[in-house]
């Protein structure tokens, strides 16, 4: 598979179920097809509602007649080769879904955190500690993303929060797909905030849309100033970044100005936030961002929902 | 990398073409890749060699164009041409960018029989 971290696909589990690799047609009755459509394949459908349907045909859509004519119609002859422009996005897929999240989590006035870092900033200790801190001033939900095991998860139920653990498998980055999937199982996600933290990676993460409302990067002290212009994607995507672990300064040679700096090369607008989990610090300047966050998305609520 | 995931991108949108335009094989696969993309060309190749196997692609030649990226500078009021990221305007060495190139990430042209 993938030369580089090996990353593979479909072994996307779901606190701990295997996605469904065909469903029947009795499910999902209310698609139709172009005509032509591809035979014998599993193929997917994002439903009206959110939901996705996958299954397979055992046979064309399309009688032989109709596939000659089909040919004909487009000056197909046989055995010369033409050219198809396609112009199509290679994220297209990953775009369509994550327009069906947004609307989702649009309609139902929910603000939505996806945290990216690498592995090790901190980014669970923060999520577990801002759950303890706003328990009655913000009703939270969380999608935890890994390559293996649901600890995090269980980490963030102990805080009494509702949680659902996605494992990707040899897949390096959650995808907007995992999420629509992930939501469907999810009902807090009815208003209120949904933090989705991501799999441990400054890489992947970056290229691939969920819905979310807003994207935040967390990186901590220990990690070296020039992480930004390293792995410029993802400090170019975020909207927010937060600097964990600042109780540890005294003990660095860390040069906070410069980290500052050479994030703000990569994004000019970004906003950063300066804080320890552990040590509290900083954490209500987070917090005053979260719900800000929160009461603008049930603002934007639609009406009558 | 995710580039696997992106060559299975690139196998949908042939599935999804040879649905409607009723083909065989594709014997080429004209791609853009722009400088600022979040994609290595040489690790998509080795990928897309992977993902096509027992589709209609297998076999396939692919072609990959490198639009240059593009930026915005706020200082000089004027768009510039940068190889990377995080590199400063190429006129004033500052840093006040906005990406407007040079990052797609799409399937051009199929050459199909």
């Amino acid at each position: 598979m993938c030369s580089i971290c090996g990353c593979g696909q479909g072994e996307t589990r779901i606190d701990g179920v295997a996605l469904p690799a065909a469903q029947g047609h009795g499910v999902a009755p209310d698609h139709g097809h172009d005509p032509g459509h591809d035979p014998g394949h599993d193929h997917e459908h994002v439903g009206a509602d959110g939901r996705i349907y996958r299954h397979s045909h055992a046979d064309d859509h399309l009688g032989a007649d109709r596939q000659e004519s089909l040919r004909h119609r487009q000056g197909r002859e046989d055995g010369a080769a033409r050219l198809i422009r396609v112009e199509r996005d290679l994220l297209a897929k990953n775009a369509g879904f994550a327009a069906v999240n947004r609307r989702l989590f649009e309609a139902t006035g929910s603000f939505v955190v996806n945290l990216m870092s690498s592995p090790g900033s901190g980014k669970t200790t923060l999520l577990a500690r801002t759950l303890i801190d706003l328990k009655g001033r913000i009703a939270a939900a969380v999608i935890e993303g890994d390559q293996q095991t649901s600890f995090d998860a269980e980490r963030i139920r102990a805080t009494g929060t509702p949680a659902i653990q996605i494992n990707t498998g040899k897949g390096c980055h959650l995808d907007a797909q995992m999420i629509t999937q992930a939501v469907g199982t999810l009902a807090a996600t009815q208003g209120g905030v949904l933090f989705i933290e991501n799999v441990g990676n400054l890489v992947c993460p970056a290229g691939f849309d969920l819905g979310e409302t807003r994207r935040v990067v967390v990186l901590s002290v220990t990690e070296g100033e020039d992480k930004p212009l390293k792995y410029p994607e993802i400090f170019a995507t975020a909207d927010l970044l937060l600097i964990n672990k600042i109780d540890l300064l005294p003990h660095l040679t860390f040069d906070l100005g410069r980290l500052v700096g050479y994030a703000r090369r990569v994004k000019p607008s970004l906003t950063v936030i300066e804080l320890s989990a552990t040590g509290g610090q900083g954490l209500e300047a987070w917090y005053a961002w979260i719900e800000a966050g929160a009461a603008a998305a049930q603002q934007k609520r639609p009406a009558g929902r | 990398m995710h580039e696997l995931s992106l060559a299975q991108g690139i196998i949908d949108v042939i599935r999804e073409q040879a649905a409607t335009q009723s083909f065989a094989r594709v014997r080429r696969v004209r791609l853009q890749i722009g400088a600022l993309s979040h994609v290595e060309p040489e690790s998509i190749a080795f990928c897309f060699d992977a993902a096509c196997r027992d589709t209609v692609a297998e076999g396939a030649r692919l072609e990959i164009e490198r639009p240059p990226g593009q930026a915005y500078c706020l200082a000089c009021a004027a768009t510039v041409t940068i190889a990377a990221r995080p590199d400063p305007c190429p006129r004033c060495g500052g840093h006040q960018l906005m990406v407007v190139g040079g990052d797609e990430l799409r399937v051009l042209e199929l050459e199909v029989d």
